[in-house]
């Protein structure tokens, strides 16, 4: 059994939105909705976060930075785009600066649609991603078995 | 030699099992004050068997071997106190732990990093007097440096060393990182600078440092019952009872205070070993 599953810690990155995604993750981890039920940590620190948290769609200035937190993070992470500007681009897929969903800059696991995305839709998508973590950590641990042969 | 040999190894396999199971309690009454249900009591030994899991990557080969160092220096000091051993020879060797965490810490060049091993140090700074006032105020009380001096008390230290007690309970906040004292590295989400001292520890490494954590709250509460030990069999029940108080105040304390800025932390540190420890020894010299 992994325990990857257990406890997912969230890092939670705004790249560009309204910022009401963000404020909706904050919500989740608040005492009404208790996102440490499942184990949930929100850290601060993309090396100690099993689980990216990317609300708002990508542009060209924070493009790097949304490839540079995933880069951070150890394996196994999944990522999950919160709302529907993290997922597609929503309102602003057309405006010429705006590149689109999250998913243009780093391999995204879960998507979470909404306007805001409701806490209830972020739970969920940890969950889902919770269950990819732990594919994930499986793959990794059958890799290591591997390398050590 | 041979208790503490024994000790060291009895402190090395129980002292995780307490210190997860404490943790554990900490985080469940922590939400059960903040009015959430909170994680399963077993939440930390999960956390500690993700972070084995993950993929082991660091900055450099030398933090690692720190961290190990500071690890084992932990244990020792918790096998030294529990195997009955010198009290000063205990206080030396989890300083010696922390200071290998600060090094740990300091080795990995981020500045992140260092912004938690100078708050660390400045930790260090804070409680180091009082704990050597209160080895030095339990020698006065038992005429002796040896922990097991107390079994063979009439009457429990906390007696004739009370004041050196309180001292300790206002510093065992900044041992314990609780909040309004933990400038170093803080367990409640985003109140630090990027993660403060743990920064650059990731994985496994992490993992090194949350059991050693374990072990020293389950040393530091070792700390807080000798005072409440004597000759006598009932004393070991009402010693679990007062640290199991003691704990639950420091979780109180950690839930109801604001972090306060490092001036007033060392000041108030230094005042009360002075006031508390220094009034105490004086005291027992002319007893």
């Amino acid at each position: 059994m992994a325990f990857a599953s257990k406890s997912p810690w969230v890092i939670h990155y705004d790249a560009s939105s309204c910022n009401g995604c963000d404020i909706e993750v904050l919500a989740t981890l608040c005492p009404g909705f208790d996102g440490e039920r499942f184990g949930v940590i929100n850290t601060g620190n993309p090396k100690h976060a099993d689980i990216f948290l990317v609300t708002g769609s990508v542009n060209h200035q924070n493009i790097d930075v949304v490839k540079e937190i995933y880069d951070q993070m150890l394996e196994p992470k999944v990522v999950v785009a919160c709302g529907i500007c993290a997922c597609t681009g929503g309102i602003f897929r057309d405006c010429y600066n705006v590149i689109g969903g999250v998913d243009k800059a780093i391999p995204v696991d879960v998507y979470a649609p909404g306007c805001a995305v409701r806490p209830e839709a972020i739970i969920d998508a940890i969950v889902e991603g919770v269950a990819v973590l732990d594919q994930k950590s499986k793959a990794l641990k059958a890799q290591k078995k591997r390398g050590g042969e | 030699m041979i208790s503490i040999l024994i000790g060291t190894i009895a402190f090395a396999i129980l002292a995780p099992v307490v210190g997860c199971l404490l943790s554990g309690f900490d985080r469940v009454v922590s939400a059960r004050m903040q009015g959430r249900v909170g994680p399963p009591i077993l939440q930390p030994y999960y956390d500690v068997r993700k972070l084995l899991e993950k993929e082991h990557a660091s900055v450099n080969a030398a933090e690692g071997v720190y961290v190990t160092c500071a690890l084992v220096f932990a244990v020792l000091a918790g096998g030294i106190f529990f195997g009955g051993g010198n009290l000063l020879m205990c206080v030396f060797v989890i300083t010696l732990s922390s200071l290998m965490f600060i090094v740990a810490a300091y080795s990995t060049r981020s500045p992140y990093a260092e912004i938690g091993a100078h708050r660390e140090t400045l930790q260090v700074m804070a409680y180091e007097p009082m704990v050597l006032l209160m080895a030095i105020a339990f020698f006065m009380a038992t005429g002796s440096f040896d922990v097991n001096a107390v079994l063979g008390l009439d009457a429990p230290i906390i007696t004739t060393a009370w004041l050196a007690f309180l001292g300790l309970l206002y510093i065992l906040t900044i041992k314990l990182r609780k909040s309004p004292f933990d400038l170093s590295m803080s367990h409640h989400a985003h109140q630090e600078i990027v993660r403060g001292i743990t920064t650059e520890m990731s994985g496994p490494t992490l993992a090194k440092v949350e059991i050693m954590h374990w072990y020293e709250n389950v040393l530091f509460l070792g700390w807080i019952g000798m005072f409440f030990v004597w000759g006598s069999p009932i004393s070991i029940a009402l010693t679990l009872v007062v640290m199991v108080l003691v704990y639950l105040l420091e979780i109180l304390i950690d839930n109801n205070f604001a972090r306060v800025k490092w001036q007033l932390m060392l000041k108030s540190a230094w005042v009360v070993a002075l006031l508390a420890g220094g009034v105490n020894i004086a005291v027992l010299a002319f007893l």
